[in-house]
């Protein structure tokens, strides 16, 4: 039987995270993702470049609400972000990090700008894989710290986020400034997810510096409204939608742990982060970022089942 | 919807002038501003002052082609000339058309395969404009045959319904727009459809109008290619938002801007 193929006319845009030394950086490595012509592993129909990258999940403050399971690998570092992120590097061979400026939230830490920024500037020298660094998520002082830690992160091209349809020029205007990829962050939202891109790229940062974060849903908690936008957006984009052509980026750790079934029982955490983890792959993640080292180890056999490395 | 811009057109007075003069700026001018505007393709007609066609549309297209990328149509009754276009068009052409009849079939549709052009196939013959939906079904048949055995792929041929003006044959409107539903159960692979827009306002006083409200009408039939004025704003913003309507794109705020800077 004769396979019916589809041809593609669009191509998802092929984003580099880190700066290796040649290119003005210090990253001993850069990441590539994206480039798809074809949608997840229908090799036949066409090119699959990159295959999707785990970042590994780690804070600049002790986290709070993680359950004992999701410290535990941890346990020794967690207080000391630096030891936590080499621990990645070193035990997990994470090959990149993505670092959650927690510490910097009013009711956290509250640290300032430029306390943040000496944070980036130590862990750069501390680790040598590309870094993709997120706010606390208060809106008013990510304004204030993002620009800074840009800054201090200058010509390593790491991805930073996130930008959202009612707060994006001031975290553009540093990524431009400063030469770093951003996070296009929507609610679930096809049509805001595309109205960010258009209005991101009005400000002059090129398509091939935006990574879309779609927003998703862990196992049983919407994972199938997170798969069918994302399956939605990247079938836009093989036909050619060039605003919707950003490869994704999915907090799946974020949002398995915080699933009650995941903090119940002590495997069953990691179970959840890895299952979620898989059908996002199958829906068209380029980034993963995740907690557990075990769900992570998991994940990363499963991609080489689907690559073929 | 796939837009060719219809203004580079040696029968358009600036144009002929700039055909015999050989202005290549007000060529390029041209070419730029429909492409501006979102303009996927342009249409090559020398006209019918164009004492030299064959050499003609090789100028203008040379003279395009140091402006833009774009496909471009080669649009000529005569053979010759599309043949003298086909050899220096670089990005993939489309032959700017044939008929249903054999003579003409024969021509084109191995010049099609030749030079690996798209084709359009007006559902017109010698015995004259057709004057409902099933002639048009049947002479569109006659041209999906010949390509079929030709071998040339389905998916590349544009099949034309012949667009006639509203104030002469009003009772045609919804005979062509079936034609255009219709045209897509003719074979599978199904032909595209395209028409040539501004004939169905000519010799009335409120032509944009009747054209984008043609046009959008066209496009809820499955129209997926139209040769028309992209300079018209009020007809592009309507093409667009069809394609929105239809769900061939994905709605956002800034769809308009969105459209045009693909």
């Amino acid at each position: 039987m004769e396979l019916s193929l589809e041809k593609w006319s669009g191509a998802v845009s092929t984003v580099s995270i880190g700066a290796s030394k040649e290119e003005g950086g210090t990253r001993s490595a850069v990441l590539k993702v994206g480039g798809q012509k074809t949608l997840p592993y229908l090799s036949a129909e066409g090119q699959i470049p990159y295959r999707p990258q785990i970042a590994f999940e780690v804070w600049d403050i002790a986290p709070l609400d993680w359950p004992q399971e999701l410290l535990r690998p941890y346990q020794a570092v967690i207080k000391d972000p630096l030891s936590w992120a080499q621990k990645c590097v070193t035990d997990y061979g994470a090959k990149s990090i993505c670092l959650r400026l927690m510490a910097a939230h009013p009711d956290f830490g509250d640290r300032t700008a430029q306390q943040e920024a000496d944070f980036i500037r130590d862990l750069l020298k501390k680790i040598s894989v590309p870094l993709i660094i997120t706010g606390c998520g208060d809106d008013a002082k990510d304004n204030l710290v993002l620009p800074v830690c840009c800054e201090a992160a200058r010509g390593e091209r790491c991805l930073v986020g996130s930008a959202m349809q009612d707060n994006y020029k001031t975290l553009v205007a540093a990524a431009l400034a400063d030469g770093h990829n951003i996070i296009a962050e929507s609610p679930i939202d096809i049509n805001i997810a595309k109205q960010l891109n258009i209005l991101i790229s009005d400000m002059g940062l090129g398509l091939e510096r935006i990574v879309i974060n779609p927003t998703i849903g862990a196992l049983g908690y919407g994972l199938e409204y997170a798969y069918s936008i994302m399956e939605r957006a990247r079938l836009a984009a093989l036909a050619g939608d060039r605003m919707m052509s950003s490869p994704f980026i999915c907090f799946v750790g974020q949002e398995s742990w915080r699933a009650k079934e995941a903090k119940d029982e002590a495997q069953r955490g990691i179970l959840w982060e890895a299952i979620t983890a898989t059908a996002l792959i199958q829906a068209g993640a380029d980034i993963l970022v995740m907690r557990h080292p075990k769900a992570i180890e998991k994940i990363e056999k499963y991609i080489n089942s689907l690559t073929g490395d | 919807m796939f837009i060719i811009g219809e203004l580079i057109n040696g029968m358009y007075k600036n144009i002929g002038r700039a055909i015999k003069d050989k202005d290549k700026a007000a060529i390029q001018k041209c070419a730029l501003d429909q492409v501006k505007v979102g303009a996927d393709a342009l249409d090559v007609n020398c006209g019918p002052a164009s004492r030299d066609p064959v050499f003609d549309i090789r100028w203008l297209i040379e003279s395009i082609q140091e402006v833009t990328d774009k496909p471009l149509a080669l649009d000529s009754s005569k053979p010759a000339v599309i043949e003298s276009g086909l050899k220096v068009a670089k990005a993939r052409a489309i032959i700017n058309s044939t008929t249903a009849d054999l003579e003409k079939l024969e021509i084109l549709v191995p010049l099609a395969k030749k030079y690996n052009a798209k084709l359009i196939g007006l559902t017109i013959s010698s015995k004259g404009i057709p004057q409902n939906k099933d002639q048009r079904l049947e002479l569109a048949a006659a041209i999906v045959a010949n390509c079929s055995d030709a071998g040339l792929p389905i998916e590349d041929l544009y099949l034309d319904p012949i667009v006639m003006p509203v104030n002469v044959a009003q009772a045609q409107m919804c005979e062509i727009l079936e034609a255009i539903r219709e045209f897509k159960i003719i074979s599978d692979p199904a032909p595209k459809s395209i028409i040539g827009l501004s004939n169905v306002s000519q010799g009335a006083c409120v032509r944009s109008l009747i054209n984008r409200t043609f046009l959008t009408m066209a496009a809820a039939f499955g129209l997926d290619a139209a040769i028309l004025d992209p300079l018209d704003k009020e007809l592009m913003d309507a093409a667009v938002t069809s394609d929105l309507i239809m769900n061939k794109n994905i709605y956002c705020d800034s769809y308009l801007d969105a459209y045009r800077k693909k």
